[in-house]
């Protein structure tokens, strides 16, 4: 490949490889990123797109994020939208419930520092910052219980922040909606 | 000519005592976490570990070993003796002053905040201006190099930048404008509330400004591995440096692309919209260039190396290499490092698989990789290489270099290749237990005890490092000859301007800054309502 030569011949050789490395680079790097773009526009697969705000003082007083608006709400449209709060050291409620094959929203904030959570075994991941929404599209495919931690340092209680997701069936899901206007599974 | 001796002398010292006292620390959190320890009383202590960890490697370590190693570079580059002595002295004393403010509220449990701060978290403000300290000495450092470079341009009008100068300078002001945004943070953001000026602050501008530092920190943390790859591991093993037009280049693109890049830590983030985590995601890509350019430059540097030592073949240059050399060794061993942990990197980057390892186990195995391994092995390799010329003794303990060098590659290994699993398994980063009795976590178990015993693995190999130190010590003086960077192929005679200087490529950062920046930084200033109040850590009541 290369040649220690005082002749010009041997580093022009080694110039060439040099190039064609670095053209196959930025080919790799392009098509990565082109992969990226196609998945973001065809599939929606993208990060949260809009900035929303909500005031931690006053989630408890009013708006979307007050105590009795907090669970899981079946839309008009048959969407569910799922709403809670991160705080020291718990999810409120600390156990959601969704139903299967149902279009699923997540909007969550915060109400004291930055925290965040993950859904295990999927690729659920937000970051809660007070003052901020966070909100996510998602849709379940097999009913189970999955963990769901806080993944962000929170303070000196953050191994505790732990919450749970119970994926149930439609159906069953449906008839719970329809005896109670926000569901849970915080008994 | 050489009067800086005890100048960098000082600063490695304390890089490499700040880091045999951080290390241990390390090892300690991975054992109380692991199932191997019961559940920690008070966890309180494992979060004022991990703050003094990470303050203590990711700001003190490698910019002491940044500022220490440039002043070398700059008298044995320029082969002249360094302006600004004094100056550089001022700088240490900071750096040294910071960290003492840092760390004494961090070990009194009144700063348990980590290294990346968290507002509206918010600690004894002593902590925060020991940072800022520790910064302001940096820049004294930033200062000296621009200015040791352009005086000896300004003596040798026309005449080509040695390249270790060169690339020196632009890792310093590639530090330089990467630490404001910190620093604007610091400042602007969380002192005046540490200090009770203001009891409110804007977590989500605070965290903007933090990403803007968090991403290309690593690449200042690169530079002088970097630097060695280009200008010591050639000459080291018999070889020469392969192109020393390609190197500039990689130090100019990382100069310009490595800044403005840091929301890609932010994806999952709310204050930001998705059009500047795409621009921030390309962007990333493209410093992806320089370390494949890299990568290139230094294979067939050492190649060269290979075939001059009489390796013939495809392959058989490999054989012929020097690997009883600890600088062929060290280098390698970081190429294998860098190789898995920038795969690892295209995946944090990436706009959509992002969201599978985002604040898990895996980032903490990954910086880890990165730094930890392939970036501070290359300390180790710049210490051997350049200590005896620091102490005017031979530095001959060369199994035990070896020794040390495998143990902190095979120890890095076991560390972070579980933790990446567990990360994708689902693990989040730094809680100061697990209950392992969770049939959901319980899988997890055996990884974490793999990790404790790379730690312990390390936490020996900084102990041989130590021991080779200070071995250093006791041999023989002698007087070593001149000390030689590598030599290129075919060294430039002339440069063009932009080969030569930065002018037209700090131009480019700063804009490539304000473009990628500008808006995310004045939509989170324009918009109402979004500082809450602070959480204060730290106090007993």
């Amino acid at each position: 490949m290369t040649h220690l030569s005082t002749s010009d011949e041997g580093a022009d050789h080694g110039e060439q490889t040099e190039r064609r490395w670095a053209a196959v680079a930025v080919a790799i790097l392009v098509l990565l990123v082109v992969m990226a773009t196609f998945a973001a526009l065809y599939h929606g697969a993208m990060p949260q797109s809009r900035v929303e705000t909500a005031d931690p003082r006053t989630l408890h007083l009013g708006g979307e994020f007050i105590e009795s608006n907090l669970g899981s709400a079946l839309e008009p449209d048959g969407t569910v939208t799922v709403r809670f709060i991160g705080q020291q050291y718990s999810f409120t409620p600390s156990c959601i419930l969704v139903p299967t094959d149902t279009p699923v929203t997540f909007r969550v904030t915060s109400a004291d520092v930055v925290h965040g959570f993950l859904i295990d075994g999927t690729n659920i991941n937000l970051m809660l910052v007070p003052g901020y929404i966070s909100s996510l599209g998602a849709r379940f495919e097999t009913p189970g219980e999955r963990l769901m931690p806080c993944h962000e340092f929170c303070s000196v209680g953050h191994e505790g922040m732990w919450g749970r997701i119970k994926i149930i069936d439609k159906a069953a899901f449906s008839r719970m909606a329809a005896e109670r206007r926000r569901l849970s599974c915080v008994e | 000519m050489w009067n800086s001796r005890r100048l960098v002398l000082a600063h490695l010292w304390f890089a490499f005592a700040s880091f045999g006292a951080a290390l241990p620390l390390g090892e300690w959190q991975m054992f109380i976490r692991s199932p191997l320890h019961p559940w920690i009383s008070d966890p309180e202590w494992y979060y004022r570990s991990v703050t003094a960890h990470g303050t203590t490697m990711a700001y003190v370590f490698p910019t002491l070993v940044a500022m220490g190693f440039g002043y070398f570079v700059t008298e044995q580059a320029l082969r002249r003796p360094m302006v600004g002595l004094r100056w550089a002295w001022l700088g240490f004393a900071l750096v040294v002053v910071g960290t003492i403010a840092a760390i004494v509220p961090v070990a009194l449990g009144r700063a348990s905040v980590l290294y990346t701060f968290y507002p509206p978290l918010i600690g004894h403000p002593s902590y925060y201006i020991g940072i800022v300290l520790v910064v302001v000495g940096s820049w004294v450092w930033v200062a000296l190099m621009s200015i040791n470079m352009y005086r000896w341009k300004r003596d040798n009008p026309g005449a080509p930048v040695p390249f270790p100068m060169f690339a020196t300078v632009a890792g310093s002001y590639l530090w330089a404008w990467t630490a404001v945004g910190a620093a604007l943070e610091l400042l602007f953001q969380i002192i005046p509330v540490a200090l009770g000026l203001r009891d409110t602050i804007d977590a989500g501008l605070a965290r903007v400004f933090f990403s803007w530092t968090l991403h290309a920190i690593v690449y200042f943390w690169l530079m002088p591995a970097y630097i060695a790859y280009y200008t010591i591991v050639p000459r080291a093993i018999g070889g020469r440096l392969f192109s020393d037009t390609m190197g500039r280049i990689a130090f100019i693109l990382f100069l310009v692309v490595a800044m403005p890049i840091g929301i890609h830590h932010a994806f999952e983030d709310p204050q930001i919209g998705s059009g500047f985590k795409y621009l921030h995601s390309v962007v990333t890509a493209v410093v992806a260039l320089p370390t494949v350019l890299t990568v290139f430059t230094i294979c067939a540097s050492v190649e060269i190396a290979g075939r001059l030592r009489g390796g013939k073949g495809v392959l058989g240059w490999l054989a012929a290499l020097p690997w009883r050399n600890p600088v062929m060794l060290g280098a390698a061993l970081s190429f294998v490092m860098l190789g898995f942990g920038g795969a690892g990197g295209l995946i944090n980057m990436s706009y959509q698989l992002n969201a599978t390892v985002h604040n898990t186990q895996w980032i903490t195995g990954h910086f880890h990789l990165i730094f930890a391994g392939a970036i501070v092995i290359m300390y180790f390799v710049i210490a051997y290489d350049i200590w005896p010329h620091l102490t005017g003794r031979t530095l001959d303990s060369f199994g035990l270099m070896r020794a040390q060098l495998w143990t902190w590659f095979i120890g890095m290994i076991v560390l972070t290749f579980p933790w990446h699993w567990v990360g994708i398994l689902g693990m989040p980063r730094r809680m100061a237990f697990y209950d392992y009795t969770d049939p959901a976590i319980a899988p997890q178990a055996l990884s974490v005890t793999m990790s404790v015993i790379g730690g312990a693995i390390l936490v020996i190999s900084g102990v041989l490092f130590f021991i080779v130190l200070v071995r250093g010590q006791t041999t023989l003086r002698t007087e070593p000859a001149v000390y030689r960077f590598s030599v290129a192929v075919r060294p430039p005679r002339t440069l063009p301007a932009a080969l030569n200087g930065f002018g037209l490529w700090l131009g480019l950062m700063v804009a490539l800054t304000i473009v990628n920046y500008g808006f995310p930084i004045a939509h989170s200033l324009a918009t109402p309502g979004t500082a809450v109040p602070a959480v204060k850590v730290g106090e007993r009541w």
